[in-house]
């Protein structure tokens, strides 16, 4: 029995009495009370799970939790700003559509913030490249593609006023 | 036949794109699906499952598991206090296999342990001897072999015997089809938490399509009354048939009992593919007889589903296969067998589609073999026989609410005409196999494939189908409620648009689903907008009616003066003019409403009766790339025209036919379940592969067909099932157009290609 500490968010939080083989996505869902990362496969295929560990985008359900102690991760609760306000991702994901069921929603939300901050201006074939790694079984994707089209227009404007 | 209501103009009502309000949670990870459910001392259940697909278990030792440490339960049959079997339409399917295994991964028994893995190392230890079998898995064998269960092998056997049986016609073409077992594949795996009431009851939080029918089976098998066993729905993560059947609610509950403490149970993805049913595997003969001109005169075929080890719905899923067996076409002589066969393989049953998938993918291989020995323009043979209204079905039904099968077939095909006749080529990961397995940009051959389907909607076949729906307005509230599952499909959505444009105020809360209020019915057959949106609609058109009548006695008027319209109750003369708003502040209303749709006959010896509701038509066309060498395709396009009666929401009416349409993709050239000899060869995601970001064709709605329905609420028609049914057909059309293959079986794999015996043609 132990204790090790973890960066979620900005926030430490201790793991006490974890077993050491548990996941990132078991100790993150079922002891430190964030949900947001889903568990739809446990094996690294369908990204529902998708954090940010030191910044790269990863499936927390490969990742043994006591391995990332010394990390910053964040998960998509760090999303969104105060007053309950929605990143442009997550607001995108609203207002097009995007959201059936919701299950592989956050895993989407985090790999298309990560695809953004790395690629301002991906074609189409890069866009469902970058999410491919995200399985979804309720919308076909198209809305989704149409979600990230729309955010990336929305950054190109904004970047555009603010020079 | 009734005339189709329209509501009044409101912000937020029918026919906007309105947003759920359940995105917004879900966006921030904040949504409670049934797996993210915790409760102060919850122990976490396990279940150990059979490794053999038929045999005997000779002895069950569960001591070795209760000795471990933090273990605090362990249930075999032994421990069911109520009904031993449950199964939705007969109680086949025992709550834990004692005595007989019937299929791989049948549960023996469970756990409860404090910490997940725990509670599995604990299944690992339990020791079960058994004496093998070699399992019975081809349904022709079952069908003349020793009984595998009490009930005998045969879930149904049904014909529908229409016309003169002994016409011939001037062209016949022949074939044998087949659909492989397609999972349904939800992102959501099974998930509840069961917590024990003061009582003696039990509540359950679970993701599920139908609450009452699983609160009914989950309280026989407890031996508990109705009243003691709550289920309330939690978040669900998609269903699409495979969340119809019972999973792990009982095992939940039995544990939350016996152990006094809340328990949460959640499959992993590989225990998923062996916790829920699955689209039937199908073998399929069909000959069809036509005149010269192109006229079907006469079908035969005989269908047989493998409906693997239990009931489940395989006798419904029969039914429509037969009934739809001939497509949207006038059929006037007909001679269908149908089989739905117990075996020792995985249980199949509901999966969106529900028979018709399967039935489609035959009768449209058959209309473009009709074609070419015709020498006849495919689309043109499905133009000349197409149903209209005041055609007749071949179970004899006669068509009366919206049929507009030619206009989604002359739609759908107008706007492919014109498309590109060649690949396109170009990046590779455009191109068939990705990246991964590049095709050679030379060996890429195009073809497109058009495909048209009928589905039913609702329950058919005598089923009594209702749902009930209640309107409560209390201090300027109002609040809609009904049973019906929410399970991505957007009908929380529906219920407040469709309150919206009944009485005219913006403010509408859609209420929890539970069993406190009726049943609403299944989340199925692409039902729950006509019947839960339907119950909906009447229980505020109730509320309405008793608004009116309270504005005219404030007023001294006749109810039959006012009029409702811009959020205002007004008289005709302009002496009275209230605002809704204003005057719903200060009073209190609730209607109940049970809605059930038009009675439905049982079919009869010979397949006859006015067996459905109501009929959904689409068409589908699709582009595909295929390497012919390496076998790989890449579906590049589908256009889409749906016959939709009004769309209510367009943008997730969208979402459902884009959803659908992956699906039916997935079954074209993916999705398989492996079984052999019993076993299940591919339970992950790893190895069950589903349409990615990639795989996904672009999608075109060439028109959306608004004919209003009679009796539908604002004539809407259910639109969730038509995308799956025909853009798998179109899409293996497609493949034989661009390579010339015959191509009889679905999903159609590399090697179908690449090695196929009969070479090109």
């Amino acid at each position: 029995m132990s204790i090790y500490s973890l960066s979620i968010n900005g926030a430490q939080h201790d793991v006490a009495n974890g077993w050491v083989g548990e996941s990132l996505l078991y100790v993150l869902r079922e002891r430190l009370g964030l949900p947001g990362a889903k568990n739809a496969c446990e094996q690294g295929e369908c990204g529902s799970c998708s954090v940010l560990i030191d910044g790269v985008l990863e499936c927390a359900c490969l990742v043994m939790a006591a391995s990332v102690t010394h990390a910053d991760i964040r998960t998509v609760e760090a999303l969104g700003g105060p007053d309950d306000q929605l990143s442009d991702v997550q607001q995108s994901f609203v207002t097009n559509g995007a959201v059936q069921c919701g299950f592989c929603t956050p895993g989407l939300i985090m790999a298309v913030h990560d695809l953004l901050d790395h690629n301002a201006a991906p074609s189409d074939l890069e866009v469902r490249e970058a999410i491919s790694g995200n399985l979804c079984r309720c919308t076909g994707y198209g809305r989704i593609f149409e979600a990230v089209r729309d955010v990336q227009i929305r950054r190109v404007e904004r970047s555009g006023r603010s020079k | 036949m009734t005339a189709v209501q329209q509501g009044v103009k409101v912000r937020g009502g029918v026919g906007e794109s309105v947003i759920r309000h359940d995105a917004v949670p879900k966006v921030r990870g904040e949504f409670a699906f049934s797996n993210d459910y915790q409760a102060d001392g919850m122990l976490y259940g396990a279940t150990l499952r059979s490794p053999h697909a038929s045999a005997r278990i000779l002895s069950i030792n569960v001591a070795p598991a209760l000795a471990i440490i933090g273990v605090s339960a362990v249930l075999t049959a032994a421990d069911v206090p109520g009904r031993m079997e449950y199964g939705l339409e007969h109680p086949d399917q025992p709550v834990f296999a004692s005595e007989i295994v019937r299929f791989h991964g049948e549960p023996i028994a469970i756990v409860a342990a404090d910490h997940p893995d725990r509670a599995r190392q604990a299944c690992a230890a339990i020791v079960v001897e058994y004496e093998i079998f070699e399992p019975v898995t081809d349904p022709e064998i079952a069908l003349v072999g020793e009984p595998l269960h009490p009930n005998g092998n045969v879930f149904k056997h049904m014909w529908i015997r229409r016309g003169d049986q002994t016409l011939v016609g001037e062209v016949t073409v022949e074939g044998t089809y087949e659909v492989g077992m397609q999972d349904q594949a939800f992102l959501g795996p099974e998930a509840a938490l069961a917590v024990p009431d003061e009582d003696g009851g039990v509540t359950l939080h679970v993701a599920t399509q139908f609450l009452h029918v699983d609160r009914d089976q989950t309280a026989a098998a407890l031996n508990l009354s109705h009243e003691k066993v709550r289920l309330v729905l939690a978040g669900v993560g998609g269903a699409f048939g495979a969340r119809e059947d019972v999973s792990l609610q009982i095992h939940t509950c039995l544990l939350a009992l016996r152990t006094g403490r809340p328990v949460k149970m959640q499959y992993s993805r590989e225990e998923s593919f062996f916790g829920h049913v699955h689209r039937h595997p199908a073998k399929m003969w069909y000959r069809h007889h036509a005149s010269r001109d192109g006229t079907l005169v006469r079908v035969e075929a005989r269908l047989v589903l493998d409906g693997g080890a239990y009931a489940s719905t395989s006798a419904a899923v029969l039914t429509n296969a037969v009934c739809f067996s001939c497509g949207p076409y006038k059929v006037p002589s007909a001679t269908i067998e149908g089989l739905a066969v117990r075996t020792n393989n995985p249980t199949c049953g509901a999966m969106r589609g529900f028979g018709a998938v399967q039935a489609c993918f035959a009768h449209e291989a058959q209309m473009d073999k009709l074609a070419l020995a015709l020498g006849m323009d495919p689309i043109d043979l499905r133009l000349h026989n197409a149903l209209a209204p005041g055609d007749s079905l071949i179970t004899g039904q006669v068509l009366t609410g919206a049929t507009p099968v030619a206009e989604v077939i002359r739609t759908c095909a107008a706007a492919v005409s014109g498309e590109p006749s060649l690949s396109a080529g170009g990046d590779m990961m455009a191109r068939p196999g990705g990246a991964g397995r590049t095709a050679d940009e030379r060996h890429i051959r195009r073809g497109t494939g058009f495909a048209v389907s009928i589905k039913n909607l609702m329950f058919s076949d005598g089923f009594d189908d209702y749902s009930v729906g209640r309107c409560t307005i209390d201090s300027g509230v109002v609040i809609v409620k009904s049973a019906c599952a929410e399970v991505g499909q957007g009908f929380v959505t529906l219920a407040a648009q469709i309150a919206r444009s009944v009485l005219g105020v913006e403010h509408v809360i859609v209420d929890q689903a539970d069993t406190t209020i009726g049943s609403a019915g299944s989340t199925s057959a692409s039902r729950q907008t006509w019947m839960s949106g339907g119950a909906i609609e009447l229980a505020c058109r109730a509320v309405l009616a008793d608004i009116l009548a309270d504005v005219a006695a404030d007023n001294g008027v006749s109810a039959s003066v006012l009029t409702h319209a811009d959020g205002r109750v007004r008289s005709l003369n302009g002496d009275v003019d209230v605002a809704m708003i204003d005057h719903i502040a200060t009073r209190q209303y609730e209607r109940e409403v049970s809605h059930h749709h038009q009675p439905t006959d049982v079919l009869d010896e010979n397949g006859q009766g006015n067996g459905h509701v109501s009929f959904a038509f689409a068409a589908h066309c699709a582009v595909v790339d295929v390497d012919r060498e390496l076998g790989l395709v890449r579906v590049v396009n589908i256009t889409t025209s749906q016959d939709v009666g009004k769309i209510m929401n367009p943008l997730q009416a969208l979402g459902q036919i884009e959803g659908g349409i992956a699906q039916g993709v997935g079954l074209a050239v993916m999705e398989e379940i492996i079984v052999e000899r019993g076993r299940v060869r591919n339970p992950s995601f790893t190895d069950y592969l589903i349409p990615t970001a990639l795989d996904m064709p672009t999608v075109t709605i060439a028109a959306l067909i608004e004919e209003p329905e009679p009796g539908a609420p604002f004539g809407a028609k259910g639109i969730g099932e038509p995308p799956t049914i025909s853009s798998t057909a179109a899409v293996v059309a497609a493949i034989r157009n661009a390579t010339g293959l015959e191509l009889p079986r679905t999903p159609v794999r590399p090697q179908d290609i690449a090695l196929d015996p009969t070479g090109y043609r």
